[in-house]
This record gives C-alpha cells, sequence and structure tokens, in this order.
C-alpha cells in the first residue's frame, strides 16, 4: 500500500463565478500570438483521448485561410464508462463557452457549435440557460461569438470528429476519408477545430494561471489534470479530478476494493490492464492514455463477458460502412463465442488477435482501428478466460 | 501547372500532380492494387478498405484510393502486412455474402469473385454470418431486382443513385451489423422514386443488384411453334454487343448480332432503329406544330420547350420530380413502344399473322425498357405492344446459352420491312443524337434545304458527358407555309444524366432560360452508356461507344429520317399523315404524374 494519497486537483470545477468572465475578458485583449504561444508552452493536449497538441490543432486552424471557420466542442460523450462532460457541462459550463470563445478569437471563427450527445438532452434546458448568460456577458465585452447548441441521436459513432460533421450537417453519421483533416476542411467543409468539453475548460484555466503554474501538475508527456469517471467495482465511484502521469497500482490503492483484477482504461475502445501490470502502467499520454473512464474489475467479473459486451457494443455502434469494422467486429464477437462454446479450437484465438490487428490497420476511423485495444488485451491477458 | 510530387511506389520513384491519389500514381507505373468500391465515375468512399497499402513511418495502412501522395511518401503495394490485411478483408466480405456463385446471376462477371480468385487460396478463415442475417430479395419490380444477401455494402450504387443520377432511391439504412443498402421505408423498388434507369446495376460488383431477366420467357417463345417472334435491336446495342462477349469496346457489330439473332431462331429480326426514324418525323411535326400554337396562334396553353421522350428512365423522373412539366414532353412514345404497337397491327396485316400469336422482344442498353413495356399506356395495339425486353447484357447470355461463336458470324442484313433505317436513326443512341435527328429532318421540311452544318454533322448539339450544351439554329429562308418561322433562332439543350437532367428542368422552372426543345437522356452519354450494357463501364469505355455511333452513322447511305424508304411506305400504306388518327392511336400517350418519394 502506497503511503501517500493521490493529487486530487481542482481547476476544472473550481469556483469562477466571481471572476465574472475576467479571464475570457483577459485573453481577449492579448495576441492571438501570445495565446498559442501559452498553449504551447503548457503542452496541453487533447482530453477526448486521442490527446492530440492542442495549440497545433488551433495554430494549423488559424493558418488556414478562409473567412468562415468554426468551433465545435465535442459533447458527444459516449464512451461507455464516460461521465465526466456531463458533469462539467453541469456545473461549470461557462467556463466551457469561454474556452470557445477564445479559440474563436484564436483561429477567426465567428460562430460555436457544440454537439451535445443524444441521451444528455435533460440537460439542454439548463444548459440553454447558462448559454443565455454567455451571450450576455459576450454582449457585454464586445465579443461577437455566437454559440449553438445541437442535439445528437444518440450513435456513438458521432463522437467520431468527421461524423459528428455529417450528422451536424444533417447526413448520415459516417466518419471521413483523412485526409483532409478538420483544421482544413471540418463542418460545412470550412477549417475547423473540433476539441473535447474538459480541452476547452483546461484551455481557460491555463489561460488564467499561465503555462508554468498549469505545468507544474502532471509529467513531460502529460501536463496538466485530467477529470476522471470511475466506476465499477469501486467502493467510491464517481468524477474525480486527479493529476496525469500517477501509477495504475496507486489509482487503484485509492479507488479499488481491494479486489481488483483488471482496470479497463479508456473505455470499451481503450486497454484493459491485469492487476500483475498495474505497478508498470502509467496514466497519461506516455503510458495508457484514457478520455476519462477507468473502470475497475474485481475476481468475481468474467472478463469474457467482459469483451463480449464491448464487442456486442461496437458490433451495434459501428457505422457499418467499412469493412473491418463492420464484419470485424462480428466476427470478433462470434468468433470468441465459438472458442467458449468449444465449436471452435483455442487456436482460432490467435486467428482473432490477427484479424484485429488488421482492423487496427485497415479501419477507416478510430472506432474500428481502437477495437483491437480491449480485444488483444484482454485477450492475452485473461486467455484462460476465454477458452474455459 | 499543379505542384509536383515525387514519391516511391513498390522502389519505383515516380513525380505526380499533388491531389494525385496514391492509386492514380500506381497506376500510372501499372502497379495493379485491387479495388471494390472505387469507381472512375464515382466520387471515393474508401469504405471497402481492400486497396489498403503500405505507408513507410505510417503506422496504419491507408487506403490507396482515398489518400492523395505527398512528398518523399514511400509505399509498398505488396507487402506482408498489405497481403494479410486484404485477404482478411476479402474474406470478411465473403462471410457476410452470399457466395452461392454458381447459382448467380453474376457469375463469372462479379469483381467479388475476381478477388477472391486472386487473393484467396481456399482457407476459410472466418465464420459464416450468413445464416443469421434476415436478407432480403426485392423482387417486385420488373427491371431491377436487388438482393440483400449478395451485397458487399461498398454504396457504389449509393453515390450512382444520388450524384449522377439526383435520384437517391438508395440510400444507407441502419447501422453496425444491420447496415443496408435500402430504399424509402425499405418499399419496394418498385414503389420508390426509382427510374429503373440501371445505373446502379452498371455499376454493381457483384450480384446485389441485377436486371430482371426474362431469357427463359424468350426462348419458350421461340420455342413455341405456334408463335411468330419478331425482334427489334436498338441503335446502341449494335456497338456495345461485342464487348459482353469477348471483343474490344467501340466495335460495331450489328450484322454479327443480326446473324446471331437469327442463328437464336427469331422469325423476323428488325430494327428499332426504324421506329426512331418515324420517331423524329412524329417529334419533328409535333414540335412544329407547337411552335405554330405559340407564335401564330398565340396559344399560352402550349407547353414549351418540348422535351424529348425516348428515355424511359426520365419519363420516370419527370413524373416523380417535375409533374407539372408533364405537358412539355413530347407526345411521341419511344421508339420501342412506337415498334411495338406496330409490331402487332401493320406488321402483323401485312405478315398476314394474327397479332394473338405474335410475340414482340426487344434489345435494349436499358433496363428502364423493362419497367416501360409494362406501363399501362403500352398497349395500344389491343395486346402488350412489347413483352419481352432484353438488355445487351441478356442478349449475350442467349447468344452464349446457344453455343454460337459470335466473331466468326457472317454479317447479315435486317428483314425488311421495319428493317430499314439511317444514320439519324443510329444516333439516337448517343447523347444529342435525337436533337440531331431531329434537326436534319425538321429544318429540312422548314426550308426544303439541308442543315447548314458540314456532312449533316450538327457538332453543336452534341452532348457531352457531364455538362448540359445548349445551342441555337437559325431558320432562314423558309418555305412560304412556314413563314412564321422566318429568322426564328431555335433554342435547344441537351442534357445526359439524371443530375443534368434536374439542372435544365430547375433551370426552365426558374425561369432561367428560354429553349424551344431539350432532349434529355437518363444515362451518361446516353443510350450507349444505357443501364442494360455491358459491365464494366467508364468514361473511357463510354467514349469508344460514342466513336462507334457516329462512325455507324457516317457509313449510312441514308442519313435522314424522313427519306427512309419505308417510313414513307408506312404512312402510304398505313399511317397515313404524320400526327394523323393513327398515329395518335398508337404512336402517342401521355403519363401520369407520381409521388415525390
Amino acid at each position: 500500500m502506497s503511503e501517500q494519497t493521490l493529487k486530487r486537483v481542482d481547476l476544472i470545477f473550481g469556483e469562477y463565478s466571481s471572476e465574472k468572465y475576467k479571464v475570457l475578458a483577459n485573453t481577449l485583449h492579448r495576441s492571438n500570438e501570445e495565446i498559442l504561444k501559452d498553449l504551447l508552452e503548457s503542452g496541453l493536449r487533447g482530453r477526448g483521448g486521442a490527446g492530440f497538441p492542442t495549440a497545433m490543432k488551433w495554430k494549423f486552424t488559424a493558418e488556414t485561410p478562409g473567412d468562415e471557420k468554426y468551433v465545435i466542442c465535442n459533447a458527444d460523450e459516449g464512451e461507455p464508462g464516460t461521465f465526466k462532460d456531463r458533469e462539467i457541462l453541469s456545473r461549470v459550463p461557462r467556463k466551457v463557452f469561454s474556452g470557445m470563445a477564445i479559440c474563436g478569437k484564436v483561429i477567426g471563427a465567428r460562430k460555436g457549435y457544440m454537439y451535445l450527445r443524444g441521451e444528455y438532452r435533460f440537460m439542454l434546458p439548463e444548459l440553454q440557460k447558462e448559454l443565455d448568460i454567455y451571450h450576455e456577458h459576450a454582449k457585454n465585452l464586445g465579443l461577437n461569438f455566437p454559440i449553438e447548441i445541437r442535439m445528437g441521436s444518440g450513435a456513438y459513432i458521432c463522437g467520431e470528429e468527421s461524423a459528428l460533421f455529417e450528422s451536424m450537417e444533417g447526413g448520415r453519421g459516417e466518419p471521413r476519408n483523412k485526409p483532409p483533416y478538420p483544421t482544413t476542411s471540418g463542418f460545412m467543409k470550412k477549417p475547423t477545430v473540433i476539441n473535447n468539453v474538459e480541452t476547452f475548460v483546461n484551455v481557460l484555466m491555463i489561460m488564467r494561471l499561465g503555462p508554468e503554474q498549469y505545468k507544474k501538475l502532471g509529467t513531460t508527456d502529460s501536463r496538466g489534470s485530467k477529470v476522471f469517471s470511475v466506476s465499477g467495482d469501486t467502493p467510491i465511484p464517481g468524477i474525480y479530478e486527479l493529476e496525469l502521469g500517477m501509477s495504475l497500482d496507486r489509482f487503484v490503492d485509492e479507488f479499488g476494493d481491494g479486489d481488483t483484477k483488471a482496470v479497463q482504461v479508456g473505455g470499451a475502445s481503450g486497454f484493459c490492464v491485469p492487476r500483475k501490470k498495474f505497478k508498470d502502467t502509467i496514466i497519461g499520454f506516455e503510458g495508457v492514455p484514457t478520455g476519462g473512464s477507468m473502470m475497475i474489475f474485481n475476481s468475481s467479473r468474467s472478463m469474457y463477458n467482459v469483451l463480449h459486451n464491448y464487442l456486442e457494443f461496437f458490433e451495434e455502434e459501428s457505422c457499418g460502412q467499412c469493412t473491418p469494422c463492420r464484419v470485424g467486429c462480428q466476427q470478433l464477437r462470434k468468433g470468441i463465442e465459438a472458442v467458449k462454446k468449444g465449436e471452435k479450437k483455442a487456436l482460432y484465438l490467435d486467428q482473432l488477435m490477427k484479424l484485429s490487428e488488421s482492423m487496427k490497420l485497415t479501419a477507416k476511423c478510430g472506432l474500428g482501428q481502437s477495437v483491437a485495444n480491449s480485444f488483444s488485451s484482454i485477450v492475452n491477458n485473461f486467455k484462460e478466460e476465454m477458452i474455459y | 501547372m499543379a505542384k509536383q510530387i515525387n514519391l516511391t511506389i513498390d522502389g519505383i520513384a515516380i513525380t505526380v500532380d499533388e491531389g494525385t491519389t496514391i492509386l492514380e500514381a500506381a497506376r500510372k507505373l501499372n502497379i495493379h492494387i485491387p479495388t471494390l468500391c472505387y469507381h472512375e465515375d464515382l466520387c471515393v468512399a474508401g469504405n471497402c478498405r481492400v486497396c489498403v497499402v503500405e505507408q513507410e513511418k505510417v503506422k496504419n495502412l491507408p487506403a490507396s484510393c482515398a489518400m492523395p501522395v505527398s512528398e518523399g511518401m514511400v509505399i509498398h503495394t505488396n507487402s506482408m502486412k498489405v497481403r494479410l490485411a486484404r485477404k482478411h478483408i476479402v474474406e470478411l466480405l465473403l462471410s457476410e455474402h452470399n457466395a452461392d456463385c454458381t447459382k448467380c446471376y453474376k457469375n463469372g462477371n462479379c469483381e467479388l469473385q475476381g478477388l477472391a480468385s486472386q487473393m484467396l487460396t481456399g482457407d476459410h478463415l472466418f465464420l459464416d454470418l450468413v445464416p443469421e442475417k434476415n436478407y432480403t430479395i426485392d423482387m417486385f419490380n420488373t427491371a431491377i431486382i436487388k438482393d440483400d444477401s449478395r451485397c458487399i455494402r461498398c454504396q457504389r450504387c449509393v453515390r450512382t443513385c444520388e450524384e449522377l443520377q439526383s435520384v437517391s432511391a438508395l440510400g444507407v439504412a441502419y447501422k453496425g451489423d444491420k447496415m443496408k443498402i435500402s430504399t424509402f421505408f425499405e418499399h419496394s423498388l418498385f414503389e420508390v422514386v426509382c427510374t429503373n434507369c440501371g445505373q446502379c446495376v452498371n455499376r454493381c460488383p457483384t450480384g446485389a443488384l441485377i436486371e430482371r431477366n426474362y431469357i427463359d420467357q424468350v426462348w419458350d417463345a421461340i420455342y413455341d411453334p405456334g408463335k411468330h417472334v419478331v425482334v427489334q435491336t436498338a441503335p446502341a446495342v449494335r456497338i456495345a454487343l461485342g464487348e459482353a462477349l469477348g471483343l474490344p469496346p467501340g466495335k460495331i457489330v450489328t450484322g454479327k448480332m443480326v446473324a446471331a439473332l437469327r442463328r437464336l431462331g427469331f422469325s423476323s429480326v428488325l430494327d428499332t432503329d426504324f421506329t426512331a426514324d418515324l420517331t423524329i418525323i412524329e417529334e419533328g411535326h409535333e414540335l412544329l406544330t407547337r411552335l405554330k400554337k405559340a407564335l401564330v396562334d398565340k396559344d399560352p396553353t402550349v407547353a414549351l420547350p418540348m422535351a424529348t421522350s425516348c428515355s424511359p428512365g426520365w419519363i420516370k423522373f419527370i413524373e416523380h420530380t417535375f409533374p407539372e412539366y408533364l405537358p412539355n414532353l413530347s407526345t411521341c412514345k419511344s421508339p420501342q413502344q412506337m415498334f411495338g404497337a406496330l409490331a402487332k397491327t401493320y406488321y402483323a396485316q401485312k405478315r398476314k399473322l394474327d397479332p394473338r400469336n405474335v410475340v414482340s422482344v426487344s434489345i435494349m442498353p436499358c433496363t428502364a425498357k423493362k419497367f416501360e413495356a409494362n406501363r399501362p399506356e403500352m398497349r395500344s395495339s389491343g395486346f402488350k405492344d412489347v413483352d419481352y425486353v432484353l438488355t445487351t447484357r441478356e442478349l449475350a447470355i442467349m447468344i452464349k446459352q446457344a453455343g454460337l461463336e459470335f466473331d466468326e458470324l457472317p454479317e447479315e442484313k435486317y428483314d425488311s420491312f421495319m428493317g430499314a433505317s439511317t444514320g439519324a436513326a443510329v444516333i439516337f443512341g448517343s447523347t444529342g443524337g435525337v436533337m440531331e435527328a431531329a434537326l436534319r429532318t425538321a429544318y429540312e421540311i422548314v426550308t426544303g434545304r439541308e442543315v447548314p452544318f458540314d456532312g449533316l454533322n450538327i457538332i453543336p448539339v452534341r452532348g457531352t458527358e457531364g455538362e448540359i450544351r445548349e445551342a441555337t439554329i437559325k431558320i432562314e429562308k423558309v418555305k412560304p407555309e412556314w413563314s412564321f418561322l422566318e429568322g426564328v433562332e431555335l433554342k435547344c439543350a441537351v442534357a445526359n444524366g439524371l443530375a443534368h437532367a434536374k439542372t435544365v428542368m430547375q433551370n426552365v422552372k426558374d425561369g432561367k432560360v428560354n429553349y424551344h426543345f431539350i432532349e434529355i437522356m437518363a444515362c451518361p452519354g446516353g443510350c450507349l452508356g444505357g443501364g442494360g450494357q455491358p459491365i464494366p463501364t467508364s468514361p473511357e469505355i463510354r467514349s469508344k461507344r460514342k466513336m462507334a455511333i457516329y462512325q455507324e452513322d457516317m457509313g449510312m447511305p441514308i442519313r435522314k429520317s424522313h427519306e427512309n424508304p419505308e417510313i414513307a411506305e408506312i404512312y402510304k400504306e398505313f399511317l397515313e399523315k404524320p400526327l394523323g388518327h393513327k398515329s395518335h392511336e398508337l404512336l402517342h400517350t401521355h403519363y401520369t404524374p407520381r409521388k415525390r418519394y
């Protein structure tokens, strides 16, 4: 057992209403170069899970010529086991709007959108009220950056940025070919910055604290703090803001129930880490990255059932357009069933591992590419549970 | 000049324009990368993933059809990783696919089958998913059959329907394992906006979209000693049939086709070109009549511009999409249906046959013609005017079934009568052809002189794929009875592909244009690119077919419809005069508005 406890951070949810948009007002007076420089200095990487450096994304979009650009906040929080954006949006929505407004200034966008997960429709009235307050403040600040909330319709795939654009444009939620990337051709085929809810809040916090102080949190590769959604076999499930770069060992010490056998880091599309690897696993971009989801399983859980559940999820939530993802997910799910039932030999798992590797290499978007993460990490570490 | 990009593919250095895809660059080096969802006529989808390649220093395998080249790129198209990934992808497609190939209509002409035979070595890597799927077959349509069990969801059909035809009868429904290509509320193609143009059939890589074939019914008729089976062949069949029988695109096979039809046992081998000429006479007079009503009688009810009505895909399109413009359609039936109506009246009388025993078959480059022949409007002879419509592809199958060595057949001539035709009729097969043929005749009726174009070639109205042609013909020094047309500038427009047809009609609707006469063909390039033509199709193949059509026109001794001797004969013996009573009864019709879904 570790002596120290994990460092709790209070950046994201910290009180800010007393400041009355002071950070936003101050930032609007700064030059775009200064803002980008601070962001770059802070080392902030996207909080949705993929971890693309935020400053680079903004810089590329700012440099793309064009009168019409967009800022989009990806609030389609669909990853199984993730529920931190909901908390952020219900507790500090104006921080999110302010972060978006800063982005709008930097890249030269005149309009922002928030794409809200279909299942979060219940939040809409409250969020709209907060948005109205933001608009009023923006008016007082002489800022013309309206934000509109668009509702998703419940498809996991629409959290993928290009599928999200398609959905917003009224099309079927199917990912596009990349390149072109959103920085040159995003919403309405215009240069677009799309960031996770938490990323925008981080931007605002960096503007308030300055990069030097922000950098004191986290590690070289993973700066700052992260909001985690802790669920599963834990006595204290919930939302926790923690410093990045902790070892899984320490995380489990604090959140586990004493019988933890595995942690699924990053949701269904993330990695399953077994107990024997807790010590060597760093939660961060240098180790196992996560969009926030931490699912803890104790020894009463069947990892076969866990994997089966994930595969069923992917099978249904694939958009269905590309072959590796659409058919691959079905084959993986049916394949482990066949092995479990003894219809296929245990060796068939190797065949399925190769298939998942091909899916990772060839699928059109992140969904199909990341099915292999949970598949291979669960099958490799819990092979006997797959067979017997 | 575009920026030049240097890259290496399989160890060979190449420089290409910026924006070129890896696939295109590889093709320049004669490196063959397999594809399935990619089609030259369509936008890039990048969803089958068969064309993946390995790019050095990049983790994933990019789809070569969708990935533009970049400076210094090093590509391997045949590495171990690539081979395994492609094999997996083809195996995955097959696991979802009803692969009883020997029972499939597309057996031997299936791109998936081709890939499987190229890449697979007989091991079944994955589980068969077909038994779990609830695949359906839409067999209700008279023209096109959609079999979901053979669909590989490449969405070529969806892109065809939307991009080329702006019809969007086909779309994607559901997601994940249930994702499928479907129609409005999963109605049958018969009940939705589908125009039966068959462009999706032309581009479907498997047997998921095929024509409803009537091969066995035609054989039955041929074998029935009590039946007299007449066959007509459309202009565009003779320049494409060879492709389905191993000959190169653009080869004219008129004589061999006639010989083959005779050997198959048709009682009489006749030519749709004859009624194409007849269409020109009727339609030319109709246009002049409408112009007279508009210019002389100042009749406000006369509908101009007048639009051609030869293309049944276009007819169904306008019924659905611009029903308020149905009066603008020429009332002339298509040449196929004129032929059918005459086969069971004029032809039967002259041959002293009981029309009940006449079976009329047509060979068409078209799937929509199958629907057209089954329209309730098309029974003016008292019988079904055209009993069976076969596509160019179906004729090729019959020729193979009969064991004919097509290339070895002698060149034979059409039977007489209703077998004679002109160059004007042949060019019906290409976009702009009907317009040109009509102008050759109408101009001469009005002025007594040939059209003022070198060699009768009215190049300005010859359509081009992907664009709308507009032309103005000034009418001068007219005969006294047509004096109201003196100095009139006849404004014409020619469009092919329904997406362009939609643009033309929208312009007409918005009052942006002021045409007198519009020719519209539903398919890219006109009938030569029809939905019943040999598969595959590509811009290059269609341009060869087009050259063949105009070559055939140039080679005809008579090149103006009104000079066809059999046309003069039929008016003398039977129809009396253009737009006369008999014509109206047999050769003209009206269409009905349909719903917009």
